[in-house]
C-alpha cells in the first residue's frame, strides 16, 4: 500500500516539474516582450533594455526557468505586469471564488451522476433508462454557457431565487456568498454529470453481468442489495478515472462560466490577464490549474487503493 | 417425501426452447447427478430452481421445494429460500467472489441477511464455517481478500457461503470442473462430508460421467433439453439401456486407434530441453532487501522424438505451461538450453527464430477465446504462413488453406466464415488446422480437449492421433488430465514443483507410479470404469 502510494506521489511531482517547463518554454516562445509592454509604445529601446535588465529577462534560460520555478515554491510568482502587485495577491482573492465554484461542480456532478447510473443500469432498455441517458446525451451535447443563460433565465429573471450574476465576497455571509455560486456550479456540473452518469451505467452493466453478482443472488440479498453493496463499489473505478480526467475540462469551463455570470474568479482573471498579455499572470495560473488537476489525479489514485485491495499490494 | 420435485419443466428464453418436459427429484441427504453436454440445459435448470433465470426466461409446470410452489413463489419468497434453505456454488472459482470484499464479510453476508445475525456473531459462525470447508484461521483470517487465494481455496470460500446456514439443498453446477485432479478430490470429498453431516440433498451439475458416478446414487441424463434416462447410478450405467447413455460411457473412455505405435530410441532426438530453468521476480517483501526469485521451472531436461507424443501432466501451477512457453521461444529461459532440430533456439533473435517457429506450433486450450473474432477464417487459419521463406501467392494460399480444413474435418466452404459461425469443437478443429498449416514437426497442445464435451473430446483426439499417423507431427500434450495422457500418449512426463520428477511410458507411470506427485495424481483422477465398480458394490 505505502509503496503504491509513494509511487503514484513521486509520479505526480515529477508531472509537476515537466509541465512546469512546459508552460515555461511555451510562454519563452510566444511573441511579446513583457518589458515593451510595460514601457508602452514610446519607450526608446535603451529604456526597454534596462528593465529588460532589472526583469532579469536577460538571464540565461536556465537560470530564470530555475528562478521562476524556486519562487513558485515560496507562493512568489512574481509581480504582474499590468497592475504591478504580486501575482499573488491578486491570484489569492479570485481563489477564493474559483475554488469552492470547481468543488461545489465537481461534488454536484458525482451526486447527480452515480443515482442516475444506478437508476438507468438497473432499469436497462426500459423506459426510465431510455429517458435518463437520453438526458444525459442532450447534457453531453449542450454548451455549459447556454444552461448558464437557461438558468439565469429561469431561477434568478423569473423566479427571482438567486441573483444573475456577480459574487458579494465572502464577508457577505457564507449563504448570500453560496446563493451567488449555486447556479454556476449547476451549469458547470451538469454536463459533467451526464458524462458521468453514462460512465457509472455501463460499468455497472459490466459489473452485473459478473460471476460474483450471481454468488450474491444466490446468498439472498435482494437485487438492490446486491446492487448498492457488491455492484457500486466495483464500477467505481471507471468512474474515478473519468471523474479525474473531466477535472480538467471542469476548469476549463469556469473559465467561460465565471464570464457569464461575472465572477471574479480565476477564470475571469485568466482570460483578462490574456488579452491584456500579462503573461507573468498566465503562466502562474495556469500553473495553478496544472497542479489542481494533478492533485485532483493523485486522489483519484489514492481512492483507487481505497476501492480496490488488489492495487494495494502492488507497487 | 423428497425435498425438491420436478415436474414436466419447460423452460423458453425469447422464442428459443431450452428445457422440455424435465423431471427430477432430489431427496434429504442425496445425491443426484445431472450430467449433460455443453447446451443441455443443465444450468438453465438449476437456475430455474434458484429463480435466477435470464430476463425474458419463461417457466412452465410444477417445481416443489419443500412444499414451496418454486415458479409461482414471489421475488421475496426466494430471497428468503436462497442462501438459507438453498444454497448453490458455481463452476468458475476464479471470478465467482466479489474482487473488492473479504472472504469473512462476503460469508457473513448471507448469515447477518437470514438469521439477523448480528456482526460479531455473524463473523463467528462464518468462522466455523470456513474452518469446517478447510480454510483454517491461521492461514485463512477473515480479512483476506479473494485474490490472495488459490482456485480451490476460492472454491472452499463459495462452498462455505453456500452451506453456511445448513441449507437443505445445495446445487452445485460444475463445481470442480476449472480445477486440477488432486483439488477436484479434495473438494468433492468436502461435498461429500457435508452431505453425510447435514443430511443435505445434493444436486451436482457435470459433463463428467466419472465425477458423478463417484458421488451421486441416482442420475438423470439431460440431452437438448429433455431428460433421455434417469436412475440409480450403478444400474444405468452397467446396463446403459439408452444409446446415448452408451455413446457418453463410451467417449468418456474412448481411446483412439494408433495402429502404428512409435518405437522410442528409433531417431535422434527432435526437441531436446537440457537444465532449463525459469526464475521470476518475486514479491519484495522489504525496501531493503532484493525480493526472492520464484522458480517456476527448475533444472528440467527432456527430449522428444519425432513423431513421438508425450504428455506433460502436473497440477495446476507446476510450471508445464511456462516449460512449454520456453519450448516454443515465447518465453526466454533463465538457465539451460533448449535444441530444436539439433539447433539451439535459447538466445536466438526473432529473425533467426524463423525457421524453427516454422515446424512448431500451438494448440490452445480455449478454442472461443483463440481466435480474432472479426477475421474470417481464411486469414486466420494461414496465420502461420507468413513464416514460409517463400510466401505463397493468393490463389495457392486458398488452397493452403482448404488443404489444411480438408485433413482436420472441415470443408473449403468454411473458409469465408467467422469463428462465432462454429461450435467448440469446430473451433477447435480450426485451431489444429492453424497449427499444422505449415507442416510442422512438432505441436504443443496446452489443455487442447478440456473446455470440450465428451463426445467432442473424443472426436478431438481421434483428430490428433490421426495426424499424427499421416504426418509423422510429435506432440507435447500439456494437461492435469490423465485420460487424455493415457489416450493419447506414447510416453508421460510428471512435473511437480517446477521439476520432472517422473518419466516413462504412458501405461507404466499411469498404472504404477512410483514417485508420491504421480502416485497423488492417478489416485485423484476419476477414473469412470473403477467409479462403476464401486457403485455396482455399493447399490447390488
Amino acid at each position: 500500500m505505502t509503496a503504491y502510494l509513494a509511487k503514484r506521489l513521486i509520479i505526480a511531482a515529477l508531472t509537476l516539474v515537466l509541465a512546469s517547463m512546459v508552460v515555461f518554454a511555451v510562454m519563452e516562445v510566444l511573441p511579446g516582450d513583457p518589458a515593451r509592454l510595460m514601457l508602452g509604445l514610446n519607450a526608446s529601446a535603451d529604456q526597454v533594455e534596462l528593465l529588460r535588465n532589472q526583469m532579469g529577462l536577460n538571464a540565461p534560460l536556465v537560470l530564470r526557468y530555475l528562478h521562476w520555478a524556486g519562487g513558485l515554491l515560496s507562493l512568489d510568482f512574481g509581480r504582474s505586469y499590468t497592475y504591478s502587485v504580486p501575482v499573488i495577491d491578486l491570484v489569492r482573492e479570485r481563489i477564493a471564488v474559483s475554488v469552492p465554484l470547481a468543488l461545489i461542480a465537481l461534488a454536484l456532478s458525482t451526486i447527480i451522476a452515480i443515482p442516475v447510473g444506478v437508476f438507468s443500469a438497473s432499469r436497462q432498455g426500459r423506459a426510465g433508462d431510455t429517458l435518463a441517458m437520453g438526458a444525459a446525451q442532450i447534457g453531453v451535447a449542450v454548451p455549459n454557457f447556454w444552461f448558464a443563460l437557461m438558468l439565469i433565465y429561469l431561477f434568478a429573471v423569473w423566479l427571482r431565487l438567486v441573483p444573475a450574476g456577480g459574487f458579494p465576497g465572502w464577508g457577505a455571509g457564507v449563504w448570500t456568498a453560496l446563493k451567488s455560486l449555486i447556479l454556476p456550479a449547476v451549469a458547470l456540473a451538469l454536463p459533467q454529470a451526464a458524462i458521468l452518469g453514462r460512465v457509472a451505467r455501463s460499468a455497472l452493466i459490466e459489473v452485473l453481468n459478473e460471476d460474483y453478482i450471481r454468488t450474491a443472488r444466490a446468498k439472498g440479498l435482494p437485487y438492490r442489495a446486491v446492487l448498492w453493496r457488491h455492484a457500486l463499489r466495483n464500477a467505481m473505478i471507471p468512474v474515478l478515472t473519468i471523474l479525474g480526467l473531466q477535472f480538467a475540462f471542469l476548469l476549463a469551463g469556469t473559465i467561460i462560466i465565471e464570464n457569464v455570470f461575472y465572477l471574479p474568479g480565476l477564470g475571469r482573471l485568466i482570460f483578462q490577464a490574456i488579452t491584456q498579455r500579462d503573461l507573468i499572470v498566465v503562466e502562474s495560473i495556469v500553473m495553478l490549474l496544472v497542479a489542481a488537476v494533478i492533485l485532483i489525479n493523485l486522489l483519484v489514485d489514492f481512492s483507487y487503493a481505497i476501492v480496490d485491495p488488489r492495487l494495494r499490494g502492488r507497487q | 417425501m423428497s425435498l425438491l420435485e420436478i415436474e414436466n419443466l419447460s423452460l423458453t428464453i425469447g422464442a428459443t426452447p431450452i428445457l422440455k418436459g424435465v423431471e427430477l427429484t432430489v431427496a434429504p441427504g442425496e445425491v443426484v447427478g445431472l450430467v449433460g453436454e455443453s447446451g443441455s440445459g443443465k444450468s438453465m435448470t438449476a437456475l430455474t430452481i434458484m429463480q435466477l433465470l435470464p430476463h425474458l426466461a419463461r417457466a412452465e409446470g410444477r417445481v416443489t421445494f419443500d412444499g414451496i410452489d418454486i415458479l409461482g413463489a414471489t421475488e421475496d419468497q426466494m430471497c428468503a429460500l436462497r442462501g438459507d434453505d438453498i444454497g448453490m456454488v458455481f463452476q468458475e472459482p476464479m471470478t465467482a467472489l466479489n474482487p473488492v470484499k473479504t472472504i469473512g464479510e462476503q460469508v457473513a453476508e448471507g448469515i447477518r441477511w437470514h438469521a439477523k445475525a448480528s456482526r460479531a456473531e455473524a463473523e463467528d459462525r462464518a468462522r466455523k464455517i470456513l474452518d469446517r470447508v478447510g480454510l483454517p484461521e491461521a492461514k485463512f483470517p477473515l480479512s483476506r481478500y479473494p485474490h490472495e487465494l488459490s482456485g480451490g481455496q476460492r472454491q472452499r470460500v463459495v462452498i462455505a457461503i453456500a452451506c453456511a446456514l445448513r441449507p437443505k439443498l445445495l446445487i452445485a453446477d460444475e463445481p470442480t470442473t476449472a480445477l486440477d485432479v488432486v483439488l477436484q478430490a479434495q473438494i468433492l470429498d468436502l461435498l461429500r462430508d457435508l452431505v453425510r453431516e447435514n443430511r443435505m440433498g445434493l444436486l451436482l451439475i457435470s459433463h463428467d460421467l466419472a465425477v458423478v458416478t463417484e458421488m451421486a446414487d441416482r442420475l438423470t441424463i439431460l440431452r437438448h433439453g429433455e431428460v433421455t434416462e434417469a436412475g440409480d447410478t450403478a444400474r444405468t450405467l452397467s446396463e446403459q439401456q439408452h444409446p446415448y447413455t452408451r455413446e457418453l460411457a463410451l467417449a468418456s473412455m474412448h481411446l483412439p486407434a494408433r495402429p502404428k505405435p512409435h518405437l522410442a530410441g528409433s531417431a535422434k532426438p527432435l526437441l531436446e530441453v537440457e537444465g532449463v530453468g525459469r526464475d521470476y521476480p518475486g514479491r519484495r517483501k522489504s525496501l531493503f532487501r532484493p525480493a526472492q526469485p520464484i522458480r517456476a521451472v527448475d533444472n528440467v531436461s527432456l527430449t522428444i522424438e519425432p513423431a513421438q507424443s508425450v504428455a506433460l501432466v502436473g497440477r495446476s501451477g507446476c510450471g508445464k505451461s511456462t516449460l512449454a512457453r520456453m519450448i516454443l521461444a515465447l518465453d526466454k529461459p533463465t538457465a539451460g538450453t533448449i535444441r530444436f532440430r539439433g539447433e539451439a533456439i535459447t538466445g536466438k533473435s526473432e529473425a533467426e527464430l524463423q525457421p524453427a517457429r516454422r515446424d512448431m506450433q500451438v494448440v490452445f486450450q480455449d478454442p472461443y477465446g483463440s481466435f480474432d473474432p472479426r477475421q474470417k477464417v481464411e486469414k486466420l487459419v494461414a496465420e502461420p504462413l507468413h513464416l514460409l521463406e517463400k510466401q505463397p501467392a493468393a490463389a495457392e494460399r486458398r488452397e493452403m488453406v482448404a488443404h489444411a480444413l480438408d485433413e482436420v474435418g472441415l470443408g473449403p466452404r468454411d473458409m469465408d466464415k467467422y469463428p462465432h459461425e462454429f461450435s467448440g469443437g469446430q473451433r477447435q478443429r480450426l485451431s489444429i488446422a492453424r497449427a499444422i498449416i505449415t507442416r510442422p514437426k512438432l505441436v504443443v497442445a496446452d489443455e487442447p480437449v478440456s473446455a470440450l464435451d465428451v463426445s467432442i473430446r473424443a472426436q478431438i483426439l481421434d483428430l490428433f492421433a490421426e495426424l499424427n499417423q499421416k504426418l509423422g507431427i510429435a506432440y507435447l500434450f500439456i494437461t492435469h488430465d490423465l485420460t487424455v495422457a493415457r489416450a493419447i500418449a506414447d510416453e508421460v512426463l510428471v512435473m511437480h514443483e517446477g521439476k520432472i520428477v517422473e518419466r516413462g511410458k504412458t501405461a507404466d507411470v499411469l498404472d504404477h507410479p512410483r514417485s508420491e506427485p504421480a502416485r497423488a495424481l492417478v489416485a485423484a483422477a476419476p477414473d469412470l470404469h473403477r467409479a462403476i465398480a464401486r457403485r455396482m458394490q455399493e447399490q447390488g
